[in-house]
């Protein structure tokens, strides 16, 4: 199972400009990648299939509730190029029956990193132009599945504006196929599995 | 009755009272406007006559999701928290200028204030100004008090805003060593994220803000 998070939604617009807003984004972009998974067989959860306000802990309470193998944030921006993954940074530390909330993603870090590789990879691969970088993000630090924020940027080969770049649809295709070509390889090579979310017995503190 | 040139003098009166009014409204907006204008531009550099030091800026870069050292000659005031404040400015400023690889607005006026304290057993310590130096007292956090109007223009992006909450910690401490910890406020209180994506909740610790790709500039 995949948990696609669209970020932002309802009054949280995320980043914008103009008509462009990264919520519209992230939500088109999860209905695209759902789609695109779903025919490839793999069971997906979505934090958000509309336009609605969605606050961190509920995005975690779904992510965390789907014991899911991977866990993919949606974000998009208008600075930069490319396809930025970023795996939380948090310390890894040893899983525990109970974990705080605000740091549940260190029991997955390690998880999150090799998935975060695989992401990388896939996407190279795909000819698109990648960073990775790990950093402290709320949502993700909260999941306890191992989790990696995708952050579509402007295709650095497009002489479109920016806005144009991120809503041409075939620059969207390219880079939810090379997604979902991860996942699937995330999902065959069994990398997913083995997560402290897989037992009931573990689960994290809400805040 | 009234008469018609009591009339005609209380309307008189009317308008000029009101035509006063107006005048004095302007007048006070245009007072308010230059009391900011005057808190705007103070400065956030040495003056001339303070000695030139050798600064590291730790310069970021969207390009790549990096930061390279810059060193710069600055001249910079004794007090630990005055020199840290120009130092950011001056990396802030970087990034205001035309053609910056990490494109952010706002300059040295973005960085309202920056306080340095021990750090405690159990965390952050709050006690007072260190003055100049403190290495030999122990690690510092430095509390960072952003302007509104910078994190309300920041570019939103996960990349974007680590990178400027990075470079900030790693020129801290790049300049500051005994600075192990940095806090983030916005207009003097604690804000969430600095443009929907980057936690200004936690504290950071200057040893994790070591840049993924360093190289040197002349």
């Amino acid at each position: 199972m995949v948990v696609l998070d669209a970020a932002h939604g309802g009054d949280d617009t995320g980043g914008h400009s103009g008509n462009w807003t990264e919520k519209a984004f992230t939500l088109e972009f999860s209905v695209r990648l759902r789609s695109l998974l779903a025919a490839r067989g793999m069971e997906v959860v979505t934090t958000r299939e509309q336009d609605v306000t969605l606050d961190a802990e509920r995005r975690d309470e779904i992510a965390n509730h789907a014991q899911a193998q991977a866990c993919l944030s949606l974000h998009a921006t208008l600075s930069g190029s490319g396809v930025h993954l970023f795996a939380s940074s948090l310390q890894p530390v040893e899983p525990a029956q109970f974990v705080p909330w605000k740091t549940a993603q260190g029991t997955a870090v390690a998880r999150s990193l090799e998935l975060a590789g695989v992401l990388n990879s896939a996407l190279g691969q795909a000819g698109l132009n990648v960073t990775l970088g790990r950093t402290a993000l709320p949502v993700v630090d909260s999941m306890t599945c191992p989790a990696v924020a995708v952050e579509v940027a402007p295709d650095p080969s497009s002489e479109q504006t920016a806005t144009a770049s991120l809503n041409d649809a075939g620059y969207q295709a390219k880079v939810a196929e090379a997604l979902a070509a991860a996942l699937v390889e995330w999902r065959s090579g069994g990398l997913g599995e083995g997560s402290p979310d897989n037992g009931s017995r573990r689960g994290a503190h809400a805040p | 009755m009234i008469p018609r040139y009591q009339t005609v003098l209380f309307f008189l009166l009317l308008a000029a009272s009101v035509i006063m009014g107006a005048a004095l409204w302007q007048l006070r907006n245009r007072a308010e406007e230059r009391r900011q204008e005057a808190q705007a531009s103070t400065p956030t550099q040495a003056p001339l006559v303070a000695p030139a030091v050798q600064a590291t800026l730790m310069v970021a870069s969207d390009a790549d999701d990096s930061m390279s050292e810059r060193i710069l000659s600055l001249p910079l005031p004794p007090s630990a928290d005055a020199r840290a404040r120009a130092i950011l400015g001056k990396l802030l400023d970087l990034y205001a200028a035309p053609g910056a690889a990490h494109p952010v607005q706002g300059g040295a006026s973005a960085i309202t204030q920056v306080f340095l304290m021990p750090v405690s057993a159990g965390g952050a310590g709050a006690s007072g100004n260190t003055g100049n130096g403190g290495a030999k007292n122990g690690p510092e956090m430095a509390v960072v008090n952003l302007a509104g109007t910078f994190a309300a223009s920041h570019p939103s992006g996960i990349e974007t805003e680590s990178l400027t909450v990075l470079s900030i910690c790693a020129t801290l401490h790049a300049n500051l060593p005994q600075v192990t910890e940095v806090r983030f406020l916005v207009d003097g209180e604690e804000r969430e994220t600095l443009a929907g994506h980057a936690d200004l909740t936690r504290t950071y610790l200057t040893a994790e803000a070591e840049p993924a790709v360093v190289g040197a500039q002349p």
